[in-house]
């Protein structure tokens, strides 16, 4: 049971090598990202330099640690909209803070962030457990109510480049063994997540809770508890997001992050995370993540009319949504 | 004694239907009407109420077919940006010459194929509606976008004007509330007294149950997803004939109003449960505080976060109510219990 990974659908037929790799649920999301980038490489071979390489990187560090959050919300059968707004909320709240003391301590921003997160987090936990009500709709109700805090907060000031303290954008950009911080920051926020969710008692239990709520009640898994800590920690996550995307961007509007909480939910759902709950890992989603990152870069690099980026963008979505969906059905029934 | 019976199960009648979501949903719009007219004399004005009856009203076009979808039990993310889409067909049809009956009939098609896309997905693909919608959310937007770019199209007919800006016959009532009212009573009609609408119930408790006993849930699923299409783009040529223009951000973030007014209206995300009239109140409630909070000029972000307490107070509070009174039904259960004991 403990070393069993969190793939559905293991079969027996022997352990031969090519078993394996047909198993395996992220072969479909990998077939895609390996096809693409070939199509990506002939056309443009700037591609494949690792300039670039780390320009995707930064580009989906942020996606990757708040989709981390996202999937355990969508592993118990739930989802957080609220994500976006928290980290519109928090990077105000933090970049108006530091604007206006240059001197703080910059470390002590990356503690105020998680510090908010858990709050807001802690309010999504406690209606959806207390109150009963619907993950989708408690968190659809607390994105609205904190987005419109962010503009009641911000009295129609912003955050730009030019008036907040150089160390604080240096949070994100400092290179660290040749790789920019955000990066390192990323990794280890996966590197932990996947530790727990594979080593941990807390991480077993929600895949219990996911794939069998029946059966992880009378297990003796509280429901209530589990769901709290999940989405505590998915607003956690959202609010160091927070802080980071201020100091990545450099600025921060009323609409910092709007549209983010779908992004995340897609980089989830390309990944294999089954909206269906019980299943996905953080290998699908980093994968996920760099495929959105990957089409992303392509459009850019590629000179494709700006106009029609964001179709092209849709059309690839659907499409690895639905190859990855038919291949792993195709093994399912083999 | 039989008199006294039958005084009680009136009274118990009346319980009951207090405890339904529509009447208590009545009943918070009589107290808003109550407040709204006390703090402001204008809140109460024929005019006003007429006036603002017409800018809800792309919301409750779609608000309709997404009650059919979440009640069995799936959800439509991309209806927003369909409007937006075929809005955006019509403008660019009519900017290329074509006349505008044309134009309209053309971005009424490209919203039912859309919606039938969504449909195909769903219904034939099987993906959880939650993804499909989300990717077709990208493409739809992506695909306005990509049409009309950062361009404005303006100088409609009059005639298609009149659809967002007209008055019905020689009242005041807006041209358009006519049209949302004959959707209404049609959708409900679908949904209260046809197979199609005890199709999606049925659907929306238990797809498996229905799949053995030979309910087509692909086909209702596609055709609902296509009807949520159609009004979608006929949402979109509403809005921009109040707008009297087309421009590639409009109806950002709509979808949530809609689900917002379904959800209010009582329609549970885990299907099954749910009534036409419940949303329509809940629309009118909607309306309603809008109103009110525009002539107390409260500004839009406060309006957000009353709009989000409002959805949390919707399911909050009958949920409580439920809650004590199933307590207080275990508790007089179990002191008969008691005291039949007792006598034994």
């Amino acid at each position: 049971m403990e070393n069993r990974p969190a793939v559905i659908k293991t079969k027996n037929s022997g352990d031969t090598l090519i078993n394996r790799f047909s198993t395996w649920r992220e072969l479909g999301i990998v077939l895609v990202i390996f096809f693409l980038m070939i199509a990506i490489t002939l056309r443009s071979p700037v591609f494949l330099t690792v300039a670039n390489f780390e320009d995707i990187l930064m580009a989906i560090a942020l996606t990757v640690i708040v989709a981390c959050g996202q999937m355990m919300t969508i592993i118990i059968r739930g989802i957080d909209l609220s994500v976006s707004s928290i980290i519109g909320l928090v990077a105000m709240m933090v970049g108006l803070f530091i604007r206006d003391k240059m001197d703080f301590p910059i470390g002590l921003t990356l503690i105020m962030g998680i510090g908010l997160g858990i709050l807001f987090g802690a309010i999504n936990g406690g209606l959806i457990t207390l109150g009963k009500l619907p993950p989708l709709i408690a968190t659809l109700a607390t994105m609205s109510i904190y987005r419109g805090m962010v503009v009641v907060f911000s009295k129609g000031q912003w955050v730009d480049t030019y008036r907040i303290a150089d160390n604080f954008l240096q949070l994100t950009r400092m290179p660290i063994l040749g790789i920019r911080a955000l990066i390192w920051y990323a990794m280890g926020v996966t590197v932990i997540i996947a530790l727990m969710l594979k080593y941990s008692r807390l991480g077993r239990q929600i895949y219990a809770l996911g794939s069998n709520p029946a059966a992880a009640d009378i297990a003796g898994i509280s429901k209530n508890k589990i769901t709290f800590i999940v989405f505590l920690l998915s607003g956690t996550l959202a609010g160091f997001a927070g802080v980071l995307w201020g100091s990545r961007y450099g600025s921060v509007t009323n609409e910092t992050g709007v549209g983010f909480e779908l992004q995340t939910v897609a980089a989830c759902v390309v990944g294999g995370v089954s909206v269906l709950g019980g299943s996905g890992n953080i290998l699908g989603v980093v994968l996920g993540s760099w495929l959105l990152g990957i089409i992303g870069n392509a459009l850019t690099i590629s000179n494709i009319n700006p106009f029609w980026r964001l179709t092209i963008n849709g059309i690839l979505i659907i499409f690895a949504v639905v190859f990855d969906t038919m291949i792993y059905r195709r093994l399912g029934k083999e | 004694m039989e008199k006294n019976n039958e005084t009680k199960s009136k009274i118990t009648n009346t319980l009951k239907l207090l405890t339904k979501w529509e009447i208590q949903l009545v009943i918070i719009i009589l107290i808003l009407v109550i407040i709204g007219s006390n703090i402001s004399p204008f809140f109460l004005d024929v005019k006003n109420q007429v006036r603002n009856s017409k800018n809800l009203i792309e919301i409750a076009l779609m608000a309709l077919p997404m009650t059919f979808i979440i009640i069995t039990g799936n959800i439509d993310l991309s209806v927003a940006n369909l409007l937006l889409m075929s809005a955006v067909v019509m403008a660019k049809l009519f900017e290329n010459g074509i006349p505008m009956g044309w134009a309209f009939a053309g971005a009424l098609l490209a919203g039912t194929l859309g919606g039938l896309l969504n449909g195909i997905l769903v219904g034939i693909v099987r993906l959880p509606a939650l993804v499909a919608t989300l990717g077709t959310y990208t493409l739809f937007r992506g695909l306005g976008f990509s049409l009309l770019k950062d361009f404005t199209v303006k100088g409609f007919p009059d005639w298609f004007n009149f659809l967002g800006q007209g008055k019905f016959l020689d009242t005041d009532i807006p041209i358009q509330v006519v049209i949302f009212i004959f959707f209404a009573i049609l959708f409900g009609l679908l949904l209260h007294r046809t197979t199609l609408g005890r199709y999606i119930y049925v659907i929306g408790q238990n797809e498996d149950a229905c799949r053995y006993s030979g309910v087509p849930v692909d086909g209702v699923k596609i055709l609902i997803f296509t009807l949520s299409g159609f009004m979608s783009a006929l949402a979109g040529m509403i809005l921009a004939a109040r707008y009297a223009s087309v421009d590639a951000d409009i109806a950002t973030g709509y979808e949530l109003t809609v689900i917002t007014a379904v959800v209010l209206g009582g329609v549970l995300t885990t299907g099954g449960t749910g009534t036409m009239p419940g949303v329509v109140l809940s629309l009118i409630l909607l309306s309603e505080v809008r109103l009110l909070m525009n002539l107390l000029n409260t500004k839009g972000p406060i309006q957000q976060i009353a709009f989000g307490f409002l959805l949390i107070m919707a399911i909050l509070v009958p949920r409580q109510i439920d809650r004590i009174r199933s307590k207080r039904r275990l508790k007089s259960l179990e002191r008969k219990i008691t005291e039949t004991e007792s006598t034994i």
